[in-house]
Order: C-alpha cells, then sequence, then structure tokens
C-alpha cells in the first residue's frame, strides 16, 4: 500500500495550524495571568488571592465587558528569576491581555520591564509597590491597586505620634520593600529610632540575637515588617522572649488573616496599619467578606481583597470598551479612571497611577465565633498620596 | 555583660539546634559516600510529625517522643526504596535524586497537609522566662533546647566512642571498603545510620518548630548550613560537626547582634545597617574558605 503524503487529515490538521497564526480578528476571550507564590513557606499568600480572584470571576459571572474570561496562574515560588521567566511567559506565550498579582517587591521589580516594555502589556499589582516604580521607573503599563510600599508605616508613624510613643526599634526583611517600609515609618515617625535590624531575607527565621538587642535598648515600642510566615516566627519569639510583657509591638503585613490561624492568642491586643480592613462598612466589601468566609471557613487578608479589586478594575475598562481590549490607550484611559467599586470604598489614582487612599488602623481581635481577626479602629490618613509621584515624569 | 551572655546563649542554642541537623548529614556523607539533599525533608517530616501526634496525644512531650521512632521508620524506608539504588554511583546521581526527594516531600506534605504552615504550641511547663541573673530574663523553652539537644550530643559521642555500632561507624567513616571486606553487615549499618540521622534531623525539626513555625521547605534552608559545617568540621566526624556547628553558631550571632554597631563606628547608620546582613551571610563561608586553605579536609576529616 502506498503511503499517502497529504491524506485528508494531515490537510485538515494543516488547515487548522494556519488558522492559529491567522491575526486574530476580535479576541473572543479575555486572557489574565497572575503571577503570586503558590508553593514554599509563603504558598498560603498566594491561596487567597487565588480564592479572592476566583471569588471575583464568580461575581462578575465569569464575564467582563460580555466576554468570557480566562485565568492563568503562575507561580513564582518566591524568587525574582523565576517570577520574571513566568511573567514572559504569559506576555510572550499566552498573548494576555492583562498580568496581574506579585506580593514580592522584588519579584515585580525583576519582571516589570518584560511586560511593560518589551511585551507592552498592562500590569496591575496587586500587593507589591516599590518606590523605585511610583517615582523614575513609573510606566503607562503599570497601574496598583494596592499600595506603595512607604504608606503603610508612614500611616503607622502617623497614628504612633498621636498616640504618644517616644522611641521605636525597626526591624524588617533585608530586601527592597523592607527598605522601603523602615524608610517609610522614618518620614513620619517623630521619635526616638533606638536601633534598626534589616535581617536576611528570606533565610533568617530566628531572631532571638535582634530581640535580646531590643530588650537591652528599652525601646517604647518594635515596629516590624514581617509578611507571612516570616511574620509567625517573629511574633511567637517576641512573646516566648517575654517581650510582650514590656513592649509592645506595631506592624505592617505581619499580622493578618494569613498569620493569625497560626499566632492565635499571642497576637491578641496588636496594632497594624492597612488601607483595607474586612469590617470596611460598604456593600461590596459585605458581599466579599461575607462570601470568602462562607466558601473557606476563614477571613480573606488584604491580599486577596487587592486581588479582587485587580480583576474588578480589570473588568470596568472591559465594561466600558465593550469587551474590545484592542486598543490599549483606551483600556489604559479606561483603567485611569478606577471607576469601579473598589472594596476598600472608592479611590482615586494618582498620575503614577497608583491609588491615593485612607490608610486605618486596625487592633487584634477575636470575632463573637472565637476566630482572630482583625477591626478597624481608627483612621490614621485619608486620601493619602505617595511621597514618590512627583519624580514620576508621567502627569 | 548581661546582653553579651544572652547572646552567647543564643549562639549556643543555634548551634546545636544545627548539630542535630549536621550529624546525621555527616554520618551519611562520611560512612556511605552518600549525599543526601534531602536531610532537611527529614527535618520537615519530624515536625509534621509531632505536629500530627501531639493533636492525638494532646501532650506535647509524648507527641514529640512519639514522632523520633516515626522519623525513624520513614528515614529506614527512605533509605531502602532510594538511597540503597545510590550507594557506589557518582555524586552528581546522588544530589539529582535526593534532590528529587526534597520536591517529592514538599509535595506530599502540601497534598496530606495543605500549603499553610501549622504551628505547635510551647508546652505549658516551658512557656515562661528564665531569670539567668537578676533582671535577665531567657525563654526556658530555648533553654530546653539547649539542655536536650547537648543530652543527645553526649550520648551521640557515648555511641560513637563506646559502643560496638560506634566501633563500625568510626571504621566506615575511615575505610568502607575495608569493613565490608571484613563480612559487616554493610546493609544493615547503613539503614541503621541512615535512619539514626533521620531521627536527629527530625528531633532538630520538631524542637525548632515552637520558635518558628512547620512549613513546606523548612528544612531546605537551613540545610545549606549544616553542609557548610560538615565541611568546616571534617566530613565523617561528629567531634569536627560539634565545634564547627558551635562556631557556626556564635559567627551567625556575632555577625547579627554586633555587626551593625561596629559598622556604625565608621560608615552612615544607614549603610551599616543594610550592609551588616549582608556582611553576616558570608561571614560563615569565609569561615569555611579559610578553614579549607588551612586544612584541605576540613577541622577534623580524615587525610587522605
Amino acid at each position: 500500500m502506498k503511503t499517502r503524503l497529504f491524506g485528508p487529515a494531515t490537510i485538515a490538521a494543516l488547515a487548522t495550524l494556519g488558522m492559529g497564526s491567522l491575526p486574530t480578528m476580535a479576541q473572543s476571550t479575555i486572557k489574565i495571568g497572575f503571577v503570586s507564590t503558590f508553593s514554599g513557606p509563603q504558598a498560603a499568600i498566594g491561596e487567597d488571592m487565588r480564592r479572592s480572584v476566583e471569588l471575583a470571576k464568580e461575581h462578575l459571572g465569569s464575564k467582563m465587558g460580555g466576554k468570557p474570561f480566562e485565568i492563568i496562574y503562575e507561580d513564582d515560588t518566591f524568587k525574582p528569576d523565576v517570577g520574571k521567566q513566568k511573567s514572559e511567559k504569559l506576555v510572550l506565550q499566552d498573548k494576555v491581555n492583562f498580568v496581574t498579582g506579585y506580593i514580592w517587591s522584588n519579584v515585580l521589580l525583576a519582571s516589570l520591564k518584560t511586560v511593560t516594555d518589551e511585551g507592552d502589556t498592562i500590569l496591575i499589582s496587586a500587593n507589591a509597590g516599590p518606590s523605585q516604580i511610583a517615582g523614575e521607573l513609573c510606566n503607562k503599563n503599570f497601574f496598583s491597586t494596592s499600595w506603595q510600599n512607604d504608606q503603610t508605616p508612614m500611616a503607622m508613624g502617623e497614628y504612633l505620634n498621636a498616640k504618644g510613643v517616644k522611641s521605636l526599634y525597626l526591624m524588617a526583611g533585608n530586601y527592597a520593600a523592607g527598605k522601603d517600609m523602615l524608610a517609610g515609618v522614618k518620614r513620619t515617625f517623630k521619635g526616638e529610632i533606638k536601633g534598626e535590624d534589616l535581617t536576611k531575607w528570606p533565610d533568617q527565621l530566628d531572631f532571638s540575637a535582634e530581640l535580646a538587642k531590643i530588650g537591652a535598648a528599652k525601646p517604647d515600642g518594635i515596629f516590624i515588617f514581617y509578611p507571612g510566615a516570616h511574620g509567625v516566627q517573629f511574633v511567637k519569639q517576641w512573646t516566648q522572649a517575654g517581650l510582650n510583657k514590656t513592649v509592645p509591638l506595631y506592624q505592617v503585613f505581619s499580622i493578618d488573616a494569613i498569620t493569625l490561624p497560626q499566632l492565635g492568642d499571642l497576637a491578641l491586643g496588636t496594632l497594624g496599619a492597612q488601607e483595607w480592613v474586612n469590617d470596611l462598612p460598604n456593600d461590596q466589601n459585605k458581599r466579599f467578606v461575607a462570601d470568602f468566609k462562607k466558601k473557606h471557613n476563614t477571613y480573606p487578608s488584604y491580599y486577596g481583597a487587592q486581588s479582587y479589586d485587580a480583576i474588578m478594575l480589570m473588568a470596568s475598562a472591559a465594561e466600558a470598551l465593550k469587551g474590545d481590549l484592542s486598543n490599549k490607550d483606551k483600556v489604559r484611559a479606561e483603567l485611569k479612571k478606577a471607576n469601579f467599586k473598589s472594596l476598600r470604598g472608592d479611590f482615586k489614582f494618582n498620575t503614577n497611577q497608583f491609588p491615593i487612599q485612607n490608610f486605618y488602623i486596625q487592633e487584634t481581635v477575636k470575632d463573637p465565633a472565637g476566630m482572630m481577626t482583625v477591626k478597624t479602629i481608627a483612621t490614621a490618613v485619608k486620601d493619602a498620596k505617595d511621597p514618590y509621584f512627583e519624580k514620576c515624569p508621567m502627569k | 555583660m548581661d546582653y553579651l551572655l544572652l547572646q552567647i546563649l543564643n549562639g549556643v542554642q543555634l548551634g546545636l539546634l544545627m548539630f542535630l541537623l549536621a550529624a546525621g548529614l555527616t554520618l551519611t556523607f562520611g560512612i556511605m559516600d552518600l549525599v543526601n539533599l534531602a536531610h532537611g525533608s527529614l527535618y520537615m517530616m519530624g515536625a509534621y510529625f509531632a505536629w500530627t501526634l501531639i493533636g492525638l496525644t494532646d501532650s506535647f512531650v509524648l507527641g514529640a517522643l512519639l514522632a523520633l521512632p516515626a522519623t525513624f521508620l520513614l528515614g529506614v524506608l527512605v533509605e531502602a526504596v532510594v538511597m540503597r539504588r545510590l550507594y557506589g554511583r557518582d555524586h552528581l546521581d546522588q544530589v539529582l535524586a535526593t534532590f528529587g526527594l526534597i520536591l517529592f516531600f514538599n509535595e506530599l506534605v502540601r497534598a496530606v497537609w495543605g500549603p499553610a504552615g501549622k504551628s505547635i504550641a510551647v508546652p505549658k511547663f516551658l512557656a515562661r522566662t528564665i531569670e539567668i541573673l537578676p533582671g535577665v530574663p531567657y525563654p526556658a523553652y530555648r533553654f530546653a533546647i539547649i539542655a536536650v539537644a547537648a543530652l543527645v550530643a553526649l550520648l551521640l559521642a557515648w555511641l560513637v566512642a563506646r559502643t560496638r555500632l560506634g566501633m563500625l561507624i568510626r571504621a566506615g567513616a575511615s575505610n568502607r571498603r575495608m569493613i565490608a571486606a571484613l563480612g559487616v553487615n554493610i546493609e544493615l549499618l547503613f539503614s541503621l545510620v541512615f535512619g539514626l540521622g533521620a531521627v536527629f534531623a527530625g528531633l532538630a525539626g520538631l524542637m525548632a518548630a515552637p520558635i518558628g513555625s512547620v512549613k513546606i521547605g523548612m528544612g531546605d534552608d537551613i540545610l545549606i548550613l549544616a553542609f557548610v559545617i560538615i565541611v568546616i568540621g571534617g566530613i565523617g566526624s561528629i567531634k569536627g560537626a560539634f565545634i564547627a556547628a558551635m562556631v557556626v553558631g556564635q559567627i551567625d550571632i556575632v555577625g547579627r547582634a554586633f555587626l551593625p554597631d561596629f559598622l556604625k563606628t565608621f560608615m552612615s547608620s544607614a549603610a551599616a545597617s543594610s550592609a551588616a546582613p549582608a556582611i553576616s551571610q558570608v561571614l560563615v563561608y569565609v569561615v569555611m574558605a579559610g578553614v579549607l586553605v588551612w586544612r584541605p579536609t576540613g577541622l577534623f576529616g580524615q587525610r587522605t
């Protein structure tokens, strides 16, 4: 029997291949890339973000501007180089319309140019807010639904001034965000800085040496930035050293819905600053928190809330453009309006495309059901702008 | 002075914990000529076993004691299923296979225990501080770590120096082929040594858990330091591992506690606080390089 080189099946296969490479007239599905940490010690944060994104999808009925949308999750494994590769893959191979996620400032900094410049794709950070991107590296393709790193500790600093705290000891991980956080609190806190330690990031998990220094320095308070697993370690060791009886702990991004299930009572009464709290009294937030709790029997965190907002921001642009995202100028113009119901309440974008928003002080408490959570006790600052926007050339 | 004492104690505690991890590593490397990157996974499994067993028995001590034989059995199982196929093969093969084991164990833990970290509470009777000097408190739990680890170190010293098993271990470390030729049941010996190493790693993991948390990959970070320790101490030498662990513990603490203040005496405060962690991070490796120049097989390594 003769082998036919061009059988009907082969021709059909070639035809479909050819179709794939034709320029798509109008994209039928909106694609969103989501880069976060889904493995290793910090996987709990990525999981919280994924749950919130899935909830956003459910609330939107899986459609944006009348078109179905698809979310492609990629694991950065908590490493900048892997995050960059995954971002590259999303932009070049999957040809996504938006890339979002990014817990870590160092991962975001490594991935930024790949997405925004080489790929000309819109990146919406759902968490990380390194100072560089708010200032000189600001980019028309970059938006944030979180904050700039300095802002949350700045809010904490203001509150501590008002509370009459006279001196602080500062600690954070030695990487982009840790440096921004300490710079932030020093920007507003007027008291004395008794000491400051940037610890090896991410491998240092034993803080005995630093806690002994704090005990010797006798500050009025400790200020820390230790997200996720590191926060658990720090708070535990702070109580084990007996410092919880003598030196109060003030924190940003360290005691939250991610770490509280592990910390339990140890964290009761500690204060922190945040732009979103689960008890903010707007309707969309009530619905988000209630639905999240019903599904997962745990509180959502700000990581999740910011991710939910990122999806809703995209949806607002897709809605306004009736699902046609082909003109990027139009998409950017729509995003810039921030015309959506944010879980933190309405906000505006600054010229560098970071939100202008309020920051709240939250206290760790037990809810009526006995579950650990945080509740708002004060508004620290209103309509705050980050300190770098004037360095951004965009107007 | 009080402050210095506290920092020395911190260094001793860290060093002892590292010794438990390094002891198993140096035994398997020295006697079985096996590079076991998955040693950190045994550290993690010890902590997860303890978490489950403490939950079941409602007692820290009981749960911890039960976790040790569990880790031993796991070690023996891993040796029989995987490691046995790797003896006599290239180190590169061993590195690849045991790296695969790390991935396997991390995924196993995710499947069984979930991605979120677990936490083990410090037992009630240790959840306080002890005044080592009037007005100088130290966490009782860290004292307990020092006591238990020191006891285990003594036990191990006795085991290696005074028992028949120890004699075989020492013989195996200096000349593996010879003891096999002399008719020693090498399979059983390897199995026991690997299981023993697993128990020490598991013990270190479960004792470290209440200070930090029980989480996926918890052993991977600390493993590098354990390798540095066995290289400084000399591969196969328990005594070397002990001394190197104490040295590394103190270096780590000195780097964190005193280096920033020292740097501030001649550079700006901001530069010092950012340079100090970087310098203290490489300090251990500088010491390792120094030791290797002076003694290429480590402090107590076999001369070849």
